[in-house]
């Protein structure tokens, strides 16, 4: 495993441990994302990748174990955690857009409300944030109008609309038509152009191995390896790796396995 | 005995119909019409009520019913975001003063602000702050389970997307979770309403001089006088005047809120 030690890692886990209930989803997590890399965590479900990326902006507690960002220690109770959060964007599997909120609005509402801009100048940043990803022309729509590709791309927009230093993205494609995913990546894939630090829970392979900077792969609370995705996805060390990602590039070739024991 | 499915149809509808006429029939002739019109549809006390039960009955109940209603949306609100409270003792307290409220009869609430209060605290309430509260505190009790229900249909993402965004936890309640849960329960509280316009006949209870007499009142004080019961056949039509849009306006709202899901 390669150690990033600098003092500049954009987010640095480390001995990360989350329980719900009796149930240990985390069971030590230690990595860093660098600022402007892109990195993707892949892994079975359940395997608390999701988890993992919501532990990075708070959004689950952690039982144990510290997160920082760009030194800032997000799980120090002192912290203002609603400060912290405005330098992270994230973009969620369900989108969700505030629906009582026109798409601008959407865009608007936390500039204005968390920081303090002007109508006039946040509607600036919402028009050219919703040009980025390519739905300008629905800026007075609600977001029921719109297809699941529009209303995710519009989710990304709010999140930039904040300026972040980092984003965050939970399956972003997972909940969207086959046919409409592909718009979805090539913003994302934009965004990691332009140098943006990116940390994507995603079963889409072929983004992670064209965009990704660094692959991650979890299974059972650990990260079972990490490397390049040439590596991680080209030529997994683990078994347990490599069978995940038959599972994933080729679903037709899975086998039934049979329960034992008697039927009824 | 075995039938197609078409004679068990009209069997059936035979039956329905039969029952409908037979009941019509007996209303027809069994009433007697001659009284009825006397005593309901007397056209002089009618217009003897005009236009008082507008301008003054009408009006009062208009009143007293927004006063209550307004005073109890927002204690009912405050009381729903104490049971949502991670504070224990604001959940107890919500939930004894709304399970409390929800059983005593609104009567009995009047009779003790109208009477009880004044009395034990030595002070002279004001009729209109006497029946906000009145109606208030027990709408209150009514409204603050709706607007709970409301606030936790709201999904869990929108709060995590609001406090992803930077907002505090207030801040996204007001600015993105309230909103929507007004939206969701509109239609219940618009019902609210509806029973809220009916309970302020309870007002008669406190005394009222001639120009606080609200429709209920209005109507059983022209029924004494006219020995007609024409007045409260009246007094009745305008309830329905206030309540019949009311009834109106949530079908179109649910309406609403079907096609945005």
């Amino acid at each position: 495993m390669t150690d990033h030690k600098a003092d500049e890692a954009a987010i640095r886990v480390e001995g990360l441990h989350k329980s719900f209930g009796e149930f240990e989803v985390l069971k030590g997590i230690d990595f860093t994302v660098r600022p402007g890399e892109v990195v993707c965590v892949i892994g079975p479900s359940g395997s608390g990748k999701s988890t993992l990326l919501r532990c990075v902006n708070l959004l689950e507690e952690p039982t144990a174990g510290t997160v920082a960002l760009s030194g800032t220690e997000l799980t120090d109770p002192d912290v203002d955690i609603d400060r912290v959060r405005r330098r992270i964007g994230i973009v969620f599997q369900s989108f969700n857009l505030f629906p009582h909120l026109t798409v601008l609005d959407n865009l608007t509402i936390a500039q204005r409300r968390v920081l303090g801009r002007a109508k006039g100048e946040a509607e600036r940043i919402g028009r050219a944030n919703l040009r980025r990803v390519g739905v300008s022309e629905k800026e007075s729509a609600y977001p029921a109008q719109l297809s699941g590709g529009q209303q995710q791309r519009v989710a990304i927009a709010r999140a930039l609309s904040m300026e972040p230093e980092l984003m965050l993205f939970d399956e972003p494609t997972s909940a969207l038509d086959p046919e409409l995913v592909g718009d979805v990546l090539a913003v994302m894939r934009r965004l990691a152009d332009e140098g943006m630090t990116m940390m994507v829970v995603t079963h889409e392979m072929s983004f992670a191995r064209e965009v990704a900077d660094r692959v991650v792969f979890m299974d059972g609370g650990v990260i079972v390896e990490e490397g390049a995705p040439s590596q991680v996805i080209g030529a997994p060390r683990h078994q347990r790796t490599r069978t995940f990602l038959s599972r994933v590039l080729d679903p037709a070739a899975a086998e039934v396995t049979e329960d034992g024991g008697p039927s009824d | 005995m075995s039938m197609s499915r078409r004679q068990r149809r009209r069997t059936v509808r035979g039956v329905q119909y039969g029952v409908l006429a037979l009941v019509v029939a007996a209303a027809a002739f069994g009433a007697n019409w001659g009284e009825i019109r006397r005593a309901f549809f007397d056209l002089d006390v009618t217009q003897a009520q005009f236009p008082e039960i507008i301008t003054t009955a009408l009006v009062n109940t208009v009143v007293y019913t927004l006063l209550g209603f307004g005073f109890g949306l927002a204690l009912g609100l405050v009381l729903a975001l104490m049971r949502l409270s991670s504070v224990p003792p604001y959940r107890w307290l919500a939930t004894g003063y709304i399970e409390f409220f929800r059983g005593v009869p609104a009567l009995l609430v009047f009779i003790a602000l109208g009477f009880g209060v004044p009395i034990a605290f030595q002070v002279v309430i004001n009729q209109y702050a006497t029946v906000m509260l009145a109606l208030g505190l027990v709408g209150a009790a009514y409204m603050a389970e709706t607007i709970r229900a409301g606030i936790q249909a709201v999904p869990r993402g929108q709060m995590e997307a609001a406090r992803s965004l930077g907002m505090s936890q207030g801040r996204a309640m007001r600015s993105i979770v309230i909103p929507q849960a007004f939206r969701i329960v509109l239609p219940p509280l618009t019902n609210e309403l509806i029973l809220l316009t009916k309970d302020s006949s309870l007002v008669y209870l406190l005394g009222l001089s001639l120009g606080q007499y609200e429709l209920a009142k209005f109507g059983r004080e022209a029924l004494n006088e006219n020995r007609s019961l024409t007045p409260i056949l009246v007094a009745g039509l305008c309830y329905l005047i206030i309540t019949l849009p009311l009834g109106h306006l949530v079908r179109r709202l649910e309406a609403r809120t079907a096609k945005a899901r």
